[in-house]
């Protein structure tokens, strides 16, 4: 990992020039493939994107496009076939597993659709969990935790196991979760999918405080209201980008 | 700090799960709770070995009359051995033997007061303690004065007084009868233990002239107990000894022995080896079921691995590495096999209790076993987690994150 030994502003200067220097995310023409037997699935077919610092963009498409694979692919989980992917200026395809693993800790939150919270473990206990990994002390761990945990709004409802909370509940404990190791991304996978309509808007309200507050968000979206809080729409087919543009232009 | 998280991981996974915890345990208790008792068996018989040579003396040797063989067929009836052979021996072998005791025995009724018992009356020399290496506690042995004029003098077993209903100090200058014969009883001896079949604590003793001519009615001689004196070759000895008896049985060469020449301490020192072998042969069937409680272990690790899929999905999505999610597991297993194997030698130890205590047979817990069972059941703690562990360190996130 010899480019981990350079500070985020060297690692930049070594991206593509037409790079705009506050760009978290770098993808250029990005490939996923799947085989299955003699078939050959391609999840990516060439995508191109660049997300800057503090943006908040929702990513649309039909079932099968391939938005899932791209999160994957962004948040580090997955690597590609084909093509580049910078994060912070970190080349993802360079790196193995536990590096890899290492980045979704420091640089990453994750939102799942189906919550994914440890099922034995309180709401506190999953949300220093990402602490546990990253080294951090136990009172400390503890510390953070319970501040993220009030700001999204279950000061209360700490010492809860995830099946003694509602869904809407549930998401904010994954959403404290992700973002207790202060990441540079959100990424939110249909984070609203599992969850009534109202209970989806105040996730998306709770997403959008974060964005005031600088978060970069990317989330994934079959639902075009809950896309409407989004800044920007990418909207993905048969895994190319069929259109990427600002909220406030799509509506003019 | 990880590390205390990835203990308390281990710990909370396998509390969720107490039974199944337990019965995969029981392989390994089992195996471990089987080495402690068998190397605990072992160790005590050993132990009653070397108790027994010391308490024959490691000097002993005997004789004593046998069938005889001719060219392979046993004859009949045995030659008998007489107090004639004996004289023989101190006679023409003296300077290989330091104490020498012709015993002549039969068992006998024996009164003392309204007390009747029925006991091994041994008729024998004075010399008979230092031949068996063993000494008088109570009073006197009789002497060479006292043999010669056929004294009915009696020396008690350790136990007789107890089995006559006295104690023994009191006993001395008591009269007993055997066989209607009144004897005066001059001395106790000191307690042995019972050495193979026989117990000489149960025994009294006699002068040998007295049991010659009072008692038992003739010179047969049941055997000849003989210690080697300090720097004498034990070979050359029995050489010495079996010429001479071979003489005055007047056995023809070729003919076989109608006596037996033996040296107690060397059969022993055979059924030492012959325990270490069986011993040996029953602590590797004990380690087997170790071994089999050790594949149980990892067959639940693996059923532990494929449930907790999604877990180690979500673990491994939020930065944990290999090394994290294997130590967790290997951990568990670890911890599986520890605890199995201090209830293993809980088990174990109880166990040896209880054969000593109902089979009579002495058993001796050895630290080293405790600590060798420990260390092995560790062992196959870390050699039966490690196949599991590394499956789940090698899991996709995100087909770990799919999974249901
Ligand atoms: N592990 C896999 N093995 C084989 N094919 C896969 C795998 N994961 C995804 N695919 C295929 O890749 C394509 C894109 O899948 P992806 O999950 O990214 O779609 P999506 O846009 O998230 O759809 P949805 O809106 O239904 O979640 C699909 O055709 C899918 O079948
Ligand atoms: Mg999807």
């Amino acid at each position: 990992m010899a480019r981990g030994m350079l500070d985020t502003a060297e690692r930049m200067a070594l991206l593509p020039g037409d790079v705009p220097r506050d760009a978290v995310i770098v993808t250029r023409n990005l490939h996923r493939e799947y085989v299955m037997g003699t078939e050959v699935v391609r999840a990516l077919n060439g995508v191109d994107i660049t997300i800057r610092r503090n943006e908040f963009v929702a990513i649309m498409g039909p079932s099968g496009s391939g938005k899932s694979t791209l999160m994957n692919m962004i948040g580090c989980l997955d690597t590609p076939s084909e093509g580049e992917y910078w994060l912070n200026g970190h080349r993802v395809s360079e790196l193995d597993d536990d590096d890899l693993a290492r980045i979704r800790n420091k640089e990453i939150g994750f939102v799942f659709q189906t919550f994914n919270l440890l099922p034995r473990a309180s709401a506190l206990a999953n949300v220093e969990l990402p602490l546990v990994y990253a080294g951090v002390g136990g009172r400390e761990r503890r510390e953070r935790a319970e501040t993220v945990l009030k700001q999204v709004g279950l000061g209360e409802r700490m010492h809860h196991r995830p099946n003694e909370l509602s869904g809407g509940q549930r998401q904010r404990v994954a959403v404290a979760r992700a973002l207790v190791n202060k990441p540079s991304i959100l990424l939110a996978d249909e984070p609203t999918g599992n969850l009534d309509s109202a209970t989806s808007v105040e996730i998306m309200d709770l997403f959008e405080t974060l964005h005031r507050e600088g978060q970069t968000i990317i989330l994934v979206t079959h639902e075009p209201d809950i896309a409407e809080h989004a800044k920007r729409q990418i909207i993905l087919r048969d895994g190319k980008v069929a259109s990427d543009g600002l909220t406030a232009e799509i509506h003019a | 700090m990880l590390i205390g998280e990835t203990f308390n991981v281990a710990f909370r996974s396998i509390r969720a799960n107490k039974l199944r915890a337990l019965l995969t345990m029981l392989g390994v208790i089992i195996g471990v709770g089987a080495v402690i008792t068998v190397v605990a068996m072992g160790t005590g018989a050993q132990r009653n070995v070397e108790n027994q040579i010391n308490a024959l003396g490691a000097n002993l040797i005997t004789i004593e009359p046998s069938r005889s063989r001719f060219g392979g067929v046993e004859s009949s009836s045995t030659v008998p051995m007489t107090i004639d052979d004996a004289v023989a021996l101190r006679r023409d072998a003296a300077e290989y033997i330091d104490a020498m005791a012709p015993e002549m025995e039969r068992r006998q009724q024996v009164e003392y007061g309204n007390q009747n018992i029925n006991a091994n009356v041994k008729g024998t020399t004075p010399e008979y303690p230092e031949a068996r290496n063993t000494r008088v506690e109570y009073g006197r042995m009789f002497t060479t004065g006292d043999d010669d004029s056929r004294q009915r003098y009696a020396v008690l077993g350790a136990n007789v007084p107890d089995n006559l209903g006295q104690n023994p100090a009191a006993m001395i200058g008591q009269t007993v009868t055997i066989r209607q014969i009144p004897f005066e009883v001059i001395g106790v001896m000191a307690s042995r233990g019972s050495i193979g079949w026989s117990n000489p604590d149960d025994e009294i003793y006699i002068p040998l002239t007295t049991a010659r001519f009072r008692v038992m009615g003739n010179d047969r001689l049941g055997q000849i107990s003989l210690t080697l004196p300090e720097g004498v070759n034990r070979n050359t000895a029995l050489i010495q000894f079996e010429r001479i008896m071979r003489r005055e049985h007047r056995i023809r060469p070729g003919e076989g022995n109608n006596f037996n020449l033996r040296s107690p301490t060397d059969y022993l020192a055979t059924a030492e080896e012959t325990s270490k072998t069986f011993s040996a042969l029953l602590l590797s069937i004990a380690a087997v079921s170790l071994v089999v409680g050790g594949i149980g272990i990892m067959n639940i690790m693996l059923v532990s691995v494929t449930e907790r899929t999604k877990e180690i999905g979500i673990r491994k999505a939020l930065g944990a590495t290999r090394i994290v999610i294997m130590s967790q597991f290997l951990i568990e297993a670890l911890m599986l096999c520890l605890v199995g194997g201090v209830i293993g030698i809980g088990f174990g130890v109880v166990a040896s209790n209880l054969v000593s205590k109902n089979l009579g047979w002495s058993t001796e817990i050895s630290p080293t076993a405790v600590a060798v069972a420990f260390g092995f059941s560790a062992l196959v703690g870390l050699f039966f987690g490690l196949w599991p562990a590394r499956r789940a360190a090698s899991l996709d996130p995100i087909q770990s994150l799919r999974y249901e």
